[in-house]
């Protein structure tokens, strides 16, 4: 199988370019993680990050054939070939296949992404019921893999001022969670022309995420809910 | 010697629960504590963990922290010291209202209350019905406690190195610990973190064997660590060995599954577990349906074209329990088998799991060596929790869903102890140069050139010998040949060369340290088991079928370069209530 990876060693190359590699042996079950690691085991120097191998980690994000996604859990048997692997496009590339990702958690980090209460807290846990931690299924399982924020065309053109799909999701999912009591200041804090009003329903989130997490929705909703604050 | 140095009350390195939850105890008291990590802290492997955590709620069945402790006790097959077990049980139910508090998305009951299901080894009344004590998020528990401890983290200002590998502990003559030399991935540079206490929560080793269910960073680096500046590492003859791994590709189903009503067959169609565990089948305790399944493949009843496998049938639970409950290896077995599990039954076998043994500590998180007077003395400045560390809760077999519990439990523990310790030694020690240019002599020699083995290649060798050698089942002869391999590995890494010596990201180079670090603990973990003659928890000596209590109710202790185990005594003896002395295990 042909492979066409995105190479850049800043401290030997003066810019990036394609390498090609073959793979003689595939079994009909391998991942395209598995290939990486044969393909390293040929050429030590090709970077990439890596870690649970099965999709919960949400470390080997990268452009595959076009599109984002997590080689782990990416069948070869998918790839057209040759198989072209790039960096998560927009972001700076340290090496390889490594990106910077300091902006992608700064905006994460600025939603605040934890459970707020001003009330004392109970002696027991808080009581949720089924369908009320039902409203979390969708949103907590995002593993900020940045496959979605690195595929928005909004998010390329202003990464320091929209917040992107995955820390929008994580708005909604403190949101819809009963037991957090910062639904308002969450909103208010949205409230400018950029921070989630940069969404143009492109809905290329949607389409990449590995989770099958749909950010693009839970920033309708979002719009919906503060539209409705502010009548 | 002119490297970047920062300095810090506290430094914690490693960024799971275990290393979390102590830096949020810190943070929360205001000390100033900086995390390393060698990946972003939710890529690790705690992150992965499915089943759930134990706590006596008592929400799903009646239960008690003294049932749970007996049950702890019993699966560690009495191996676990009493004390830390007695600790950790009477702590649960707590740490799990605090993980609820902090925004875990527990699953729930009716009534609103947290949902427990049932997972092997517990029971009511000690050793009586069933119980249900496992907190669970769907099956995606670490996950959930994994990401709401790190944004505890981050509202509360931890200070965080990620991306940064831990290469060695900078050590004085007194033997006092000052920090750690630690790499930054990023730049390749080489820097010194100082602190007045370090806690080591590094994780597990399962990289040791060639199917495991752990991460590919899941190396062993902090045991490691802990051999090198002198420390022995307890029990590491004792790894776990799951039950249900995806069969010849190691990715766990959770024993949440059999939980739920989950069961195994052989080829015949028989509920084989019935045979082995006749009281409680499939949820007995794991090392015994690890070697039950192992048995069934061996005596030709296995399942599949080549009889290697035995299924787990689930489809009987029906769609919407599987969709509600277990959406994660619902998705891992479409993923991976290409089919559905309300369908169709999964091919599971034992896969290396999890690391019982590892850096001595007391229950307060210190780490305790023999070093000048006694034999449990605690090494001024260290601490370890977690997967790498030994306190010991697990004993010789670990019952699933006590290891969130031991991390969470002894990681805030830990964090408790620190602060104390902080408040009577209030400066940094002089930094002791020789420990730091050994640290750099380490990195030093990945940078000599020429040609070589491949890391690949001995790591391949390394994991192959420990499955064939050190398995499910043990005896004399393969063990002695395992001691010569490991050994001969030893030696061959001297002649492994990098070829890649640059310093940007360099990942060959973060292989090659971390297979360097996994071929210490082979040392260990093979030396350890033929050492021990007798068979009890995850060590299955078939040329020693029993448990020898006279002879072997006793911890191992590994020393690194001498090569050679010695022993000290189990504690026995609890907090407050009676011991639960030794007798039979039964399931
Ligand atoms: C697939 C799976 C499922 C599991 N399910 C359950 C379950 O349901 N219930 C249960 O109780 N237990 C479960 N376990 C066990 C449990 O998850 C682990 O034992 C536990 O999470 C370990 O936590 P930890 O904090 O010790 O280490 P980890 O979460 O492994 O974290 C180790 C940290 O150390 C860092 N690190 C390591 N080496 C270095 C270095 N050299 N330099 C810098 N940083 C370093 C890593 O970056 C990481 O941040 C499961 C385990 C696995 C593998
Ligand atoms: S739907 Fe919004 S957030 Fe998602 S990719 Fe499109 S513009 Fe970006
Ligand atoms: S929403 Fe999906 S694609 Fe985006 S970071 Fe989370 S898991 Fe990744």
């Amino acid at each position: 199988m042909r492979f066409r990876i995105y190479r850049y060693n800043p401290e030997t190359d003066t810019k990036p370019y394609m390498q090609d590699y073959e793979l003689a042996e595939i079994q009909p079950d391998m991942m395209l993680l598995d290939a990486l690691e044969e393909i390293r085991a040929q050429d030590e120097s090709l970077a990439f990050r890596r870690s649970c191998g099965e999709g919960v980690c949400g470390s080997d994000g990268m452009n595959i054939n076009g599109r984002n996604g997590l080689a782990c859990i990416t069948p070869l048997a998918s790839l057209k070939e040759p198989v072209a692997l790039r960096p998560l496009p927009g972001r700076p590339v340290i090496r390889d296949l490594v990106v910077d990702l300091s902006q992608f958690y700064q905006q994460y980090r600025a939603v605040k992404p934890w459970l707020i209460r001003e009330d004392p807290l109970p002696e027991v846990e808080f009581l949720q019921s089924p369908e009320e931690r039902k409203q979390l299924d969708g949103l907590y399982e995002c593993i900020l893999c940045a496959c979605c924020s690195t595929a928005c065309p909004s998010w390329w053109w202003n990464p320091e001022k929209f917040r992107g799909p995955a820390a929008l999701l994580w708005v909604n999912r403190f949101v819809a969670d009963n037991r957090d009591q910062a639904t308002e200041e969450r909103l208010s804090e949205l409230d400018d022309a950029y921070k989630l009003f940069r969404c143009h329903t492109i809905m290329n989130c949607a389409d990449v995420c590995p989770k099958n997490l749909n950010p693009a929705e839970a920033i309708s909703r979002l719009k919906h809910r503060m539209m409705k604050d502010s009548i | 010697m002119n490297l970047p140095r920062r300095r810090f009350d506290t430094l914690v390195i490693g960024a799971g629960g275990g290393g979390l939850r102590a830096a949020l105890q810190l943070a929360e008291a205001e000390a100033n504590v900086a995390v390393v990590s060698k990946v972003f802290p939710i890529r690790s492997h705690t992150v992965a963990a499915q089943g759930g955590m134990n706590a006596a709620l008592a929400n799903v069945s009646p239960d008690s922290w003294h049932w749970h402790m007996y049950d702890t006790v019993k699966g560690s097959d009495y191996l676990g010291d009493q004390d830390a077990i007695e600790y950790m049980c009477r702590a649960a139910a707590h740490l799990v209202i605090d993980l609820e508090h902090a925004g875990v998305p527990f699953s729930r009951l009716e009534n609103g209350k947290i949902y427990q299901r049932a997972f092997g080894g517990q029971s009511q009344n000690f050793g009586g019905e069933q119980a249900a004590r496992t907190c669970a998020a769907a099956d995606r528990t670490g996950h959930a406690i994994l990401h709401s401890l790190y944004q505890q983290n981050i509202k509360s200002k931890t200070h965080f190195f990620d991306e940064f590998f831990a290469l060695d502990l900078i050590k004085d003559a007194e033997g006092y610990i000052l920090g750690a030399v630690v790499l930054e991935i990023e730049t390749g540079q080489p820097w010194i973190i100082e602190a007045k206490c370090t806690l080591l929560a590094t994780g597990g080793a399962g990289r040791l064997f060639r199917t495991n269910t752990n991460a590919r960073i899941n190396t062993g680096d902090g045991m490691a660590m802990a051999l090198r500046a002198g420390i022995p590492l307890q029990d590491m003859e004792f790894v776990q060995f799951h039950p249900t791994g995806i069969a010849g590709k190691g990715m766990l189903i959770t024993e949440g599954v059999r939980g739920e009503g989950g069961y195994l067959v052989n080829c015949e169609g028989e509920r084989f577990m019935e045979r082995y565990a006749p009281h409680v089948k499939d949820l007995a305790s794991r090392d015994v349906v690890s070697r039950a399944i192992y048995t069934e493949v061996k005596e030709g009843r296995g399942c599949g074209p080549d009889g290697d496998y035995v299924l787990l049938k689930l489809e009987h639970l029906g769609a919407n329990i599987i969709k509600e409950r277990l959406p994660g290896i619902r998705q891992t077995v479409l993923t991976f088998l290409h089919f559905d599990p309300i369908e169709q039954p999964i091919p599971v076998y034992p896969t290396c799991h999890y690391v019982m043994g590892g850096i001595p500590t007391n229950r307060f998180g210190q780490v305790v060596a023999p070093y000048n007077e006694g034999a449990e003395e605690a090494i001024p400045g260290l601490y370890a929790v977690g997967e790498c560390a030994c306190v010991s809760v697990h004993g010789a077999n670990r019952l699933g869903g006590n290891s969130l519990l031991d991390i969470v439990v002894f990681g805030r523990a830990a964090g408790n102890h620190i602060i104390e310790h902080l408040e009577a030694h209030r400066y940094h020690r002089a930094l002791a140069s020789e420990s730091v240019e050994q640290a750099l002599e380490r990195l030093a020699r990945w940078e000599r050139p020429g040609d070589g083995e491949s890391v690949e290649e001995l790591r391949a060798d390394l994991q192959k010998f420990m499955e064939q050698n050190c398995g499910v089942f043990r005896n004399e002869a393969v063990l002695e040949e395992a001691v010569h391999k490991v050994t001969e590995i030893e030696e061959r890494l001297q002649y492994v060369r990098l070829k890649d010596q640059s310093k940007i990201f360099n990942t060959a180079r973060l292989d090659a340290l971390e297979l360097e670090n996994l071929v210490g603990l082979a040392q260990a973990v093979v030396r350890c088991a033929l050492a021990r003659q007798e068979s009890r928890g995850a060590h299955y000596r078939v040329d020693y079928p029993e448990r020898d209590d006279i002879r072997w109710l006793k911890h191992s202790l590994y020393f690194q370069g001498q090569g050679h185990v010695e022993y000290k005594p189990v504690r026995l003896k609890p907090l407050t209530v009676d011991t639960f002395p030794p007798k039979e295990r039964v399931y």
